[in-house]
């Protein structure tokens, strides 16, 4: 039984179709059913490692390598800040510890209703509108401790419904 | 949506279309795009690499490679297919022109990724996107599908009997992939290790076939040197290093932001002038010139031209032209930490002295920060580092090590004053808990 959707699984098939070798679609295509599903359960490396024809070993070997690969569920915004040099120079650390304080979680902690989830993370080349973060993949650039709690309460009415796009 | 910056000082050549709606495809060849692929297509494959060599066109991903030159490499007959690799993994700290070239000019990195093709006689790019690029990728998708309903990719580009396709690729989150062969495994669906040099790309690249590979801003810039003429474009920089660099201003700076200035743009211009001085009037302390990687330099060492050639000789790199300007306010050895922090997390684990020297830099240097260190610790940070230099397949290791050996031997007083349970005089994060 297929975990992708039919929209992932039409996905994938243009994208095998694409290149001289068929694995190529690996590393994106794990990307893309993280995105759908949330996290690489067991079920989601099982297909892929079907879809692409290879063992379900090499998948495994190969997706712990990248850092936006996740094994278990994140939150269903995923806040990641930037605490790299040229962030850390403008208050990356200050922001951080703000979404610490707001979500009451630390680094890769989430929140018990499962809406947000922090990490601490290298740089996602915004160095020169820093401090900056990602949410999911959305950029928020030269950010202050004080507009934390308005993105945030931004991201809580997204999943309300309230507002088609935070 | 990153904020544009501008400067009367600047010379705008693959800035030029920022701002002015170019990720459209009508509206990039309203001014003026896919002509040079057009001119590249009759000219043919000698004058293309020619103008590329008398452009003097770097490479802009850091190590400044002659762009042309590179292109000749690659066979001119090859059983397998050749490809061209557009490197758009930008993940070296202080590095965002990548980001802002997809962002607002998405069809100069499709135009000169065609050349490079037509140069080295290529029928398929990848143009490869950071995982974290996604709503990046996504503007370069749709450029690309534009580009194939226009016919300027595909089995008959521009209506001649050349073929050109193009594939976007996206990264899932890794620093090391912007090293050329490690990108290639990635592409070929496996862990972003190194392959060991030779052969070299150019000779046995992706799925074995000869493989060029260049930064995406190298590839940006390439249509403008094309439409301006290779003599017109090296006038503009200095001896040996063509035309502009899109530098990133970042840190401490009133106005940082990414300007395009001419090679050998004197740094300490750039820092007082350009980008506005030192936030809040505060002093100098330090200047990292080109990305995190590239050793620091002092207050008395930064009246110098930004190219390859001067900055080496200052003892230092031009690496991606991402200039991180710290006030003296800032520890030199919270920012170290940070540092090495950030490359023992990128330490792809494959050759030991990068994966156990970055380990133990950072275990050495968190527990100096924190005020347990000893002055044996400032010889072992020293003698680690040096130890890492050239010995690992790729640069990472150097990478890790260069900036730390800049910061022990440039700021070693502070590092002493550091120890025996003196408080860091700047400390605030003394608890840094990265990954």
């Amino acid at each position: 039984m297929s975990v992708f959707s039919p929209q992932l699984a039409a996905r994938f098939d243009a994208l095998v179709a694409k290149y001289p070798l068929r694995r190529s679609a690996l590393v994106p295509m794990l990307l893309y059913a993280q995105d759908e599903v949330g996290y690489l359960s067991d079920a989601v490396l099982a297909e892929v490692a079907e879809r692409i024809g290879i063992t379900e070993l090499d998948v495994r070997n190969v997706a712990t390598y990248y850092s936006m690969l996740r094994f278990k569920p994140a939150g269903k915004y995923n806040v990641q800040v930037c605490t790299n040099i040229s962030c850390m120079l403008r208050g990356g650390y200050e922001i951080l510890e703000r979404f610490q304080d707001e979500l009451h979680i630390g680094h890769k902690g989430v929140t018990a209703d499962g809406q947000f989830s922090l990490e601490e993370v290298e740089c996602i080349g915004a160095c020169c509108w820093a401090p900056a973060i990602q949410v999911n993949y959305d950029f928020h650039d030269e950010l202050t401790p004080e507009q934390v709690p308005g993105i945030l309460a931004g991201y809580r009415a997204k999943a309300e419904g309230k507002v088609a796009d935070a | 949506m990153p904020r544009l910056v501008s400067h009367p000082d600047e010379v705008k050549i693959v800035t030029r279309r920022f701002g002015l709606g170019a990720a459209n495809i009508d509206r990039y060849v309203e001014l003026g795009g896919y002509e040079s692929a057009k001119k590249c297509l009759e000219q043919g494959p000698e004058w293309i690499i020619n103008e590329m060599k008398a452009s003097n066109l770097r490479g802009r991903g850091g190590a400044g490679f002659p762009t042309g030159m590179k292109w000749s490499f690659v066979p001119k007959q090859s059983a397998k297919p050749k490809y061209v690799l557009v490197n758009g993994d930008e993940s070296e700290p202080g590095t965002c022109k990548d980001h802002l070239i997809f962002l607002h000019d998405p069809h100069a990195v499709i135009e000169g990724t065609i050349i490079a093709g037509l140069a080295i006689g290529s029928k398929l790019g990848f143009i490869y996107l950071r995982g974290e690029y996604r709503y990046l990728l996504e503007i370069m998708e749709k450029a690309v599908a534009d580009a194939y309903a226009k016919g300027y990719l595909g089995k008959n580009i521009f209506g001649s009997d050349t073929e050109f396709q193009i594939i976007t690729q996206s990264g899932a989150g890794a620093y090391e992939v912007g090293e050329e062969s490690a990108l290639m495994e990635s592409l070929e669906g496996k862990r972003g290790v190194p392959r060991i040099k030779p052969p070299f790309p150019a000779v046995v690249g992706l799925y074995g076939g000869p493989t060029v590979i260049n930064n995406a801003e190298t590839i940006a810039t390439v249509p403008h040197v094309i439409a301006m003429g290779a003599a017109a474009y090296a006038e503009v920089g200095s001896p040996r290093n063509g035309g502009t660099r899109l530098f990133g201003v970042s840190g401490h700076v009133e106005r940082p932001g990414v300007y395009e200035l001419p090679m050998g743009y004197n740094l300490k211009k750039i820092i007082y002038e350009v980008a506005g001085g030192v936030r809040g009037g505060r002093g100098l302390k330090a200047v990292v010139p080109g990305g995190s990687s590239t050793p620091v330099l002092l207050p008395n060492e930064i009246d110098i031209g930004m190219d390859f050639d001067q900055v080496g000789k200052a003892g230092s790199m031009l690496g991606s032209g991402g200039v991180v300007v710290i006030d003296d306010q800032t520890c030199i050895v919270e920012f170290a930490l940070r540092t090495i922090s950030f490359y023992q997390h990128e330490s792809c684990g494959w050759c030991i002295p990068c994966r156990e020297g970055t380990d133990w830099l950072k275990k050495s240097l968190t527990r100096f920060h924190a005020g347990f260190g000893s002055m044996k610790d400032i010889d072992n940070i020293q003698y680690i580092a040096e130890n890492m230099m050239g010995r690992t397949f790729c640069p990472l290791g150097d990478a890790a090590a260069m900036p730390t050996l800049g910061f022990v031997k440039k700021f070693r007083k502070e590092f002493e004053d550091h120890l025996d349970g003196k408080p860091c005089p700047f400390a605030k994060h003394v608890d840094l808990a990265v990954v």
